[in-house]
């Protein structure tokens, strides 16, 4: 018990000489190598969603993890998508 | 000799009739010029994401096909004369794309027979179980 007590005033110290979030980070990961995933389908435009922001633009490497091969395929399948109209070339508010 | 696909959208102003009567007619041009036609969808009535000449919706079909390279050419322009044909997408499949159609086509094949499946133990109230886990499996892998 006291040691639980003693631990937010520690953390409450800490906070303020070296950034909290530094530590907690996650590691980004690529899912397509993970899931080994080899081929994008541009049929499918709800999966595709999760690498569009709210305006259906595509969203940057460093934000999704996705690794540089991937992120080329999923580029090219977003656009296959918007050329057959299955996915927005410009919106508001998509999800 | 290559393998490609093709998706095109027709006019919503079409009855069901017509539709089918211009896929065949693209179908024919395939085979005429010696396409092997190897997997045939069709999407329905979909809604655009956006109006392509002023419409909302369009007959969606995919058609995968195999042959030499100059059958796609020859298909586009047949594309492009028909005003019926408001958008169109033809691409040679890699091999990893080549792999997933299969897969998807084997989904969609299984898809499908569990549906007939679950229609006929509708009407016969049979015991059809054993064909549905087999199915649910498949998608999952690759989405």
């Amino acid at each position: 018990m006291a040691q639980e007590q003693m631990r937010p005033n520690n953390q409450g110290e800490i906070r303020y000489l070296t950034p909290l979030s530094v530590d907690t980070r996650k590691k980004k990961y690529c899912r397509f190598k993970r899931s080994g995933i080899k081929y994008i389908d541009y049929k499918d435009p709800e999966f595709l969603k999760k690498f569009l922001n709210e305006q259906g633009k595509i969203l940057p490497r460093r934000i999704t993890g996705t690794s540089l091969k991937f992120q080329r395929r999923v580029a090219k399948a977003v656009k296959r998508a918007r050329h057959l109209a299955l996915l927005p070339y410009v919106t508001d508010l998509m999800k | 000799m290559n393998k490609y696909e093709t998706v095109f959208i027709l006019t919503p102003v079409l009855s069901d009739d017509q539709m089918k009567e211009t896929v065949e007619k693209f179908k024919k041009v395939l085979t005429d010029n010696g396409g092997n036609i190897e997997n045939e969808e069709n999407w329905g009535l979909r809604k655009l994401a956006y109006p392509i000449e002023n419409k909302n919706t369009g007959f969606y079909t995919l058609i995968e096909f195999e042959g030499e390279a100059t059958i796609v050419d020859k298909l586009e322009t047949a594309f492009r004369r028909d005003e019926k044909v408001i958008r169109f997408l033809t691409f040679r499949l890699d091999k990893y794309a080549a792999e997933y159609a299969v897969k998807r086509r084997a989904v969609r094949k299984a898809k499908q027979e569990e549906r007939a499946a679950q229609e006929a133990a509708q009407v016969e109230a049979a015991p059809v179980v054993e064909e549905a886990p087999k199915a649910e499996e498949a998608p999952a892998a690759e989405a």
